[in-house]
C-alpha cells in the first residue's frame, strides 16, 4: 500500500513526506554540512568539487548550483534544509520564498504586508483564483 | 511540589531573532512585532519561573535526517545556541533543570509517551527566539530551561490530540516533583505560513483567531483538527501549531488570558502570541 496523501490537491505545495525525504536524504545532508564554518569555506571554494563528494543526483547538483529552489524541494529538499544553504549565500527565507512563487522579493514583501497570501482560491487544486486583496 | 503556573505561546520566526540581534526591533516594520511583546516582559518579570518547558521544533538543526525524533526532551545541564548557516545567534548559553528534565522523562514515559531522550544538543531559533522575545537581551537567560523539541518537519507530525494529552501528562510529571518549583509551559510555532512553493506566502488570519479563541474556550475539541485542516487552512509550515496544544494540555481546564496578540507580518509568517495563567 502507499502513502495516503490528503494533501495532494493543495495547490502549490510539496508536502515533506517520507517519500520526499528519502528522495531528498543526500541533498538534505549536504545542507546540514554547511552548518559548519570550514565546511561552507570549502563549498564556496569549489561548488561542483564539493558537491560531488556527496551521492546526490545530478539533477540534485545542478539545482544546487543554479539555486534553483523550487526544484530542490521537488527533488526531495527540505526548506529548512535549504536554509543551511541559502544562509550560507547571505539570503533569507523571504528571498527564498519569493523566487518560488515567481514574484520578485519587493512585490512578496508588499503583498505580506497586505496580510499575505489570500486562502480564498488557494486551499485545492483548480478553484478559482480570489480577487487581489 | 513543583507547579505549573502559567502557559505562554509564540511564534519563533528566524528573522525576529536576526532583527533583535541587529538592532532593528524599534524599526517601522519589526517595532510592531516587538511592541506585542512589551506586556509580556513586564508579566514575567514579575511571574519569575524558575523553569520553562520550552516546547519547539528543531528546524534540521540538532537533528538531521539521520534520526528524526517525534518527541523529545533535553536532559543536559546545558544547551549551546546552534550555527544555522551564518554562525551561532549571539544569545547565553541556556541553562538546563537535569533533576526535573530526567523525572518528567521517566514519568511520562511510564504514561506511555516514548520520548526520545537528549543528554546533548544544539539549540536553534526555534528555542532562542522566544526566550529573547520575553526577557530581551539579557547576559543570561534568567531561567532554566527544558527543551521539548517535536518534529513538525518530517510529515506527518505527531496529532493533535497527542500533542493535548502529552501536555497532560507533562502536568502530572510535575506535580510529582518534590521541589516547590514555579513551572511555565510555553508552546511556540506557527501561526499561519508557508515558506515553499507557488503558495509561499499562505496567510490565513480568519482561521488562525478562531483556532486562538478555540484554544482558550475548547482545547478538548481542537485537538481533534486533522493534519489536513491545518495544512490546508494554515499553510504548510502552520502545522506547527500542534505544539501549542502540549502547553494547552499542561494547563488547567479554565485559564485567565491575560495577553493576546496577533500580527501580520513576521517575513512570511502571522504572528500570534498568547499569555495565559494556570487557574488550578
Amino acid at each position: 500500500m502507499s502513502l495516503d496523501k490528503p494533501y495532494a490537491d493543495i495547490p502549490g505545495t510539496v508536502i515533506f513526506d517520507a517519500d520526499q525525504a528519502r528522495k531528498g536524504y543526500h541533498l538534505n545532508q549536504f545542507c546540514m554540512s554547511l552548518m559548519k564554518a570550514a565546511n561552507r569555506e570549502r563549498f564556496k571554494s569549489n561548488e561542483r568539487a564539493y558537491l560531488d563528494e556527496w551521492p546526490m543526483t545530478e539533477d540534485q547538483k545542478q539545482a544546487v548550483l543554479g539555486r534553483n529552489w523550487s526544484r530542490m524541494i521537488e527533488l526531495g529538499g527540505n526548506i529548512y534544509f535549504l536554509s543551511k544553504l541559502f544562509s550560507t549565500d547571505g539570503k533569507s527565507f523571504q528571498y527564498v520564498a519569493a523566487t518560488m512563487t515567481g514574484m520578485t522579493q519587493e512585490e512578496y514583501a508588499q503583498m505580506m504586508l497586505n496580510g499575505g497570501r489570500s486562502p480564498e482560491g488557494n486551499r485545492y487544486t483548480g478553484e478559482p483564483p480570489a480577487k487581489a486583496r | 511540589m513543583a507547579r505549573i503556573t502559567a502557559g505562554v505561546t509564540t511564534s519563533h520566526v528566524p528573522a525576529i531573532g536576526a532583527a533583535l540581534d541587529r538592532g532593528r526591533s524599534r524599526d517601522a516594520y519589526w517595532g510592531p512585532v516587538f511592541a506585542g511583546y512589551d506586556f509580556s516582559k513586564r508579566w514575567i518579570a514579575e511571574a519569575r519561573p524558575d523553569v520553562v518547558i520550552l516546547v519547539y521544533n528543531d528546524h534540521a538543526s540538532a537533528f538531521s535526517l539521520d534520526i528524526v525524533p517525534t518527541f523529545a526532551l533535553g536532559c543536559a545541564d546545558r544547551f549551546q545556541p546552534a550555527d544555522e548557516g551564518w554562525g551561532p545567534r549571539p544569545v547565553p548559553v541556556v541553562e538546563g533543570h537535569p533533576e526535573l528534565a530526567t523525572h518528567i522523562a521517566q514519568s511520562v514515559i511510564q504514561q506511555d509517551f516514548d520520548l526520545t531522550v537528549c543528554y546533548k544538543m544544539d539549540v536553534d531559533h526555534g528555542l532562542t527566539v522566544p526566550l529573547s522575545l520575553l526577557f530581551g537581551q539579557p547576559q543570561a537567560w534568567p531561567v532554566k530551561v527544558i527543551p521539548l523539541p517535536v518534529n513538525v518537519v518530517l510529515y506527518p507530525p505527531p496529532s493533535g490530540r497527542r500533542c493535548f494529552e502529552l501536555g497532560k501528562a507533562i502536568r502530572r510529571a510535575v506535580e510529582s516533583f518534590d521541589a516547590g518549583l514555579n513551572v511555565q509551559v510555553w508552546g511556540t510555532g506557527g501561526m499561519s505560513h508557508q515558506l515553499q512553493g507557488a503558495r509561499a506566502g499562505f496567510i490565513n488570519k480568519e482561521w488562525d483567531n478562531r483556532w486562538l479563541d478555540q484554544l482558550i474556550e475548547d482545547p478538548e475539541t481542537l485537538s481533534r483538527v486533522r493534519h489536513i485542516e491545518y495544512v490546508r487552512e494554515a499553510g504548510s509550515e502552520g502545522i506547527e501549531l500542534v505544539m501549542w496544544l502540549i502547553m494547552r494540555g499542561a494547563l488547567s481546564p479554565k485559564v485567565k488570558v491575560v495577553h493576546r496578540f496577533y500580527h501580520v507580518p513576521a517575513s512570511n509568517t502571522a504572528v500570534g502570541h498568547l499569555v495565559l495563567e494556570d487557574l488550578g
